[in-house]
């Protein structure tokens, strides 16, 4: 109701006192307007501002690394770029995109944004350190991508020795040092988010009442404050043998280069979770908020985040299943693998549970979030194919496991990140977006994506292996398809761009909860004050109390 | 009045901030303890595959150094103990001069160090610095590999506690850090540093006394 009375001016596009509400002037967004004041800031949500400014960017700038690639993918022949060339665009792509954006994408921005609103929290537990965050991870993206352009490195992101401690002519040194600092901050962020579940609780906010979306973030954080120290120490010993010789991973000094592929793995697998189970958790809210109906299992869809950060740390080796190690070794990792999709399973579970029968709508933020079932759903059946044994021989090292992590890592994580941008967005600006233009993006995403990686699934099946640009002609329809629906999969990316920035001046207001959810964060006016809340609230009812208005009973 | 300054923005008073701060401390040393794990594990890969060759490198390095260097530390921290105690009980000299003299002794056992790996270098068993190396074996090699960097991660840790513990010392004993109520400051500063401690704690059997 008020937001229709504080509509600003429309005809008057000129005027910004006209167009701006109150709660605008009273919001975080105009606490300040020097440069000072959002680059020396503390609170929580305009770091998730300078977040979503940064991740924007490195997404851009992989996402034109890929398209390069799928450029010159394009002919079976290695046209566009050399072979040093080739190798150096997907080091870049992988290394950007993996440590700078999906790492830090849905945590740091939404992260930030909202675990405090979310728990009745005026800010993070450390203010200081999560700017200090911002600023390691800023400088160590900057020096990354200097390094990866300037000099080049061209062992791929996962830096797998011996190529990348006796063979490649890259700066893998610098690159090593960059993602290690990079390291603190994700160390940094994590910490900051398990202390402040802990502590800084509202009263009446018990852990069964805790929003979904918090259980994944600090299940996340966990991963994120337990694993990478992991990734720190192997890039040392990297940098320590190229440096010194300090052969760690060098046979003829009594090193073992799987050893290297054991400790990268043990980080990165878990990693993988760093980068999909806080989109399990912006899922479990779309759902929620489009089927107007407690979530299905809470206790199972909380707990199994968890789990999943817990025995995702015991199957790093079904990355290494035809790297050399121990029969026996193999067939533990492939069970565990196994067990690990269950918890996964279950969530899939619980949100097709929930939208039982609800009253499903079909807004911008649901249309990702169904894009995220589908694909996710898709990539983790693969992931259980390659978790075989003897498919995994037969598939390793293709574009099979490039189609695999990509239905994850882009279908899933990249369309929850939209989800949550589309559903939030009108607590972090005020303003709404046209949810035509909304829905289309969505389509088109879908769209785009599975024409560029489901042809993937197939080059690899036929044998086309990964990391190659010069291929056997017979492929090259398929490539085609695939770089056809990249084109598509990058335009849809950037629509968003378009009506989200355009929504800031010109969407009408939003009002406090324009999807009509529970949750704390809806109970601020949008954009929330600086201060979140007036006075702490206090919680007594349970989580996703929504009124259960069955399809079935009203008509 | 210095209960209420002391107390900062997210927080609602004092306690629920010093808990803040111990888990995140806590938190801190857990991804540390992670951190020397990926290097325990390189250990015991090495122990587990190459046994024999294992203890010979060992009896290599000089025991008693890091004998007395293990004492050395050890005692440190119960400076630290001793220091903590003091911060709570408001006395801002003490607090400063067992600190001061935790911090020395840290500086005793890098002096120590240092003098290790020169004799070390002497006897050709160091890597990374260019001499000729005289080991036996390619295991011994990678052991001592393994000893250099585990040990300098170590010994990096420890400046940075150094520097740490000397700050506060200085910050206590000038009254710029209120004590009692900040004694937090010296808590936290001291766990980080008992966990510097136990690493070496850790890394002299796994290194000196695998013989
Ligand atoms: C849930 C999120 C997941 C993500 C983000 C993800 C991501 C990835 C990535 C990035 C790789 C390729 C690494 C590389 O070689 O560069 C990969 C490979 C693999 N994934 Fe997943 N994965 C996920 C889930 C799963 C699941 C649930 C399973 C099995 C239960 C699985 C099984 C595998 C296997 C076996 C490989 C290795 C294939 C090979 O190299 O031969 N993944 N995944
Ligand atoms: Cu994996």
């Amino acid at each position: 109701m008020t937001a229709l009375q504080e509509r600003p001016e429309q005809a008057d596009r000129h005027d910004r006192g006209l167009s701006e509400t109150d709660t605008e002037r009273q919001s975080y967004l105009r606490a300040g307007h020097s440069l000072g004041s959002w680059f020396f800031t503390r609170d929580h949500k305009r770091i998730a501002i300078l977040y979503l400014f940064a991740i924007t960017a490195f997404f851009m700038i992989g996402g034109a690394a890929a398209a390069l690639m799928r450029l010159d993918l394009l002919t079976s022949a290695g046209d566009l770029l050399t072979n040093e060339g080739y190798n150096r665009a997907f080091t870049i792509h992988g290394v950007i995109m993996v440590w700078f954006f999906l790492i830090p994408s849905i945590p740091n921005t939404f992260g930030n944004f909202l675990v405090p609103l979310m728990i009745g929290a005026r800010d993070l537990a450390f203010p200081r350190l999560n700017l200090l965050s911002w600023y390691i991870f800023v400088l160590a993206g900057g020096f990354t991508l200097f390094v990866l352009i300037a000099g080049g490195v061209d062992t791929g992101w996962t830096f797998y020795t011996p190529l990348s401690s006796m063979f490649s002519h890259g700066n893998v040194v610098l690159a090593a040092v960059a993602v290690f600092i990079a390291g603190f901050s994700s160390i940094l962020t994590g910490l900051n988010f398990i202390v402040t579940v802990h502590k800084l609780r509202c009263p009446g906010m018990t852990w069964d009442r805790l929003p979904l979306f918090v259980w994944a973030i600090y299940a996340t954080s966990l991963i994120l404050v337990l694993a990478t120290p992991v990734l720190s120490i192997t890039l040392v010993l990297i940098a320590a043998e190229r440096l010194f010789g300090l052969g760690i991973f060098d046979p003829k000094l009594g090193g073992d280069p799987l050893l290297y592929q054991h400790l990268f793995w043990f980080y990165s697998h878990p990693a993988v979770y760093i980068m999909v189970l806080p989109a399990l958790g912006v899922v479990s809210e779309l759902v929620a908020a489009a089927a107007r109906k407690p979530v299905f299992g809470y206790k199972f869809v909380a707990g199994s985040s968890i789990a999943i950060a817990v025995i995702g740390f015991f199957v790093w080796g079904h990355h290494m299943f035809v790297a050399g190690q121990s029969m026996y070794a193999s067939a533990v990792f492939s069970f565990l693998s196994l067990a690990v999709a269950v918890p996964s399973g279950i969530k899939v579970y619980n949100w097709a549970a929930t939208l039982y029968k609800g009253h499903i709508s079909l807004d911008p933020p649901f249309l990702y979030g169904m894009t995220f079932i589908g694909l996710f759903v898709v990539g983790g059946l693969t992931g259980l194919m390659l978790a075989m044994l003897a498919v995994d021989v037969h598939v390793h090292d293709t574009y099979f496991v490039v189609a695999h992590f990509h239905y994850i890592m882009v279908g899933g994580t990249v369309s929850a990140f939209f989800g949550a941008l589309h559903y939030w967005w009108p607590k972090i600006v005020g303003r709404t977006y046209p949810l035509v233009w909304g829905r289309l993006a969505a389509i088109f995403i879908f769209l785009g994506f599975n024409l560029t990686f489901f042809p993937q699934f197939l080059l690899g099946y036929l044998g086309m292996p990964r990391r190659y640009h010069v291929y056997a002609p017979e492929f090259q329809m398929l490539h085609v398809l695939s770089s056809a629906g990249a084109s598509l999969l990058g335009l849809a990316y950037l629509m968003p761009l378009v009506y989200l920035t355009w929504s800031m001046r010109y969407g009408a207001p939003a009002g406090d909860n324009p999807w009509d959810a529970t949750g704390l964060e809806w109970t601020t006016p949008s954009p929330p004050p600086k201060h979140n809340f007036d006075e702490i609230p206090v919680v007594d009812r349970p989580p996703y109390d929504y009124e259960i208005e069955m399809e079935g009973e009203d008509g | 009045m210095a209960e209420t300054r002391s107390v900062a923005e997210p927080y609602r008073d004092a306690r629920q901030q010093r808990d803040a701060a111990m888990l995140g401390m806590y938190v801190f040393l857990g991804s540390e303890i992670m951190l020397f794990g990926g290097l325990f594990a390189v250990a015991a890969v090495m122990r587990l595959l190459h046994p024999a060759e294992v203890v010979e490198a060992s009896k290599a390095l000089h025991v008693w150094i890091g004998a007395v260097n293990t004492a050395v530390l050890l005692t440190s921290s119960l400076f630290v103990a001793l220091a903590v105690d003091c911060a709570k009980g408001g006395r801002r000299r003490g607090t400063g001069a067992w600190l001061f003299s935790a911090a020395s002794l840290g500086a005793v056992f890098l002096a120590i160090k240092v003098y290790e790996y020169s004799l070390e270098h002497a006897e050709g068993l160091l890597p990374g610095l260019g001499a000729p190396l005289k080991v036996s074996t390619p295991v011994q090699r990678a052991f001592m590999d393994l000893y250099l960097v585990a040990t300098g991660l170590h010994a990096l840790h420890l400046l940075i506690g150094i520097l740490l513990l000397l700050v506060i010392a200085i910050r206590a004993a000038s009254g710029r850090l209120l004590l009692p109520e900040r004694a937090i400051v010296p808590v936290t500063a001291g766990l980080y540093w008992h966990l510097v401690d136990v690493i070496w704690v850790f890394l002299y059997p796994i290194l000196y006394l695998a013989r």
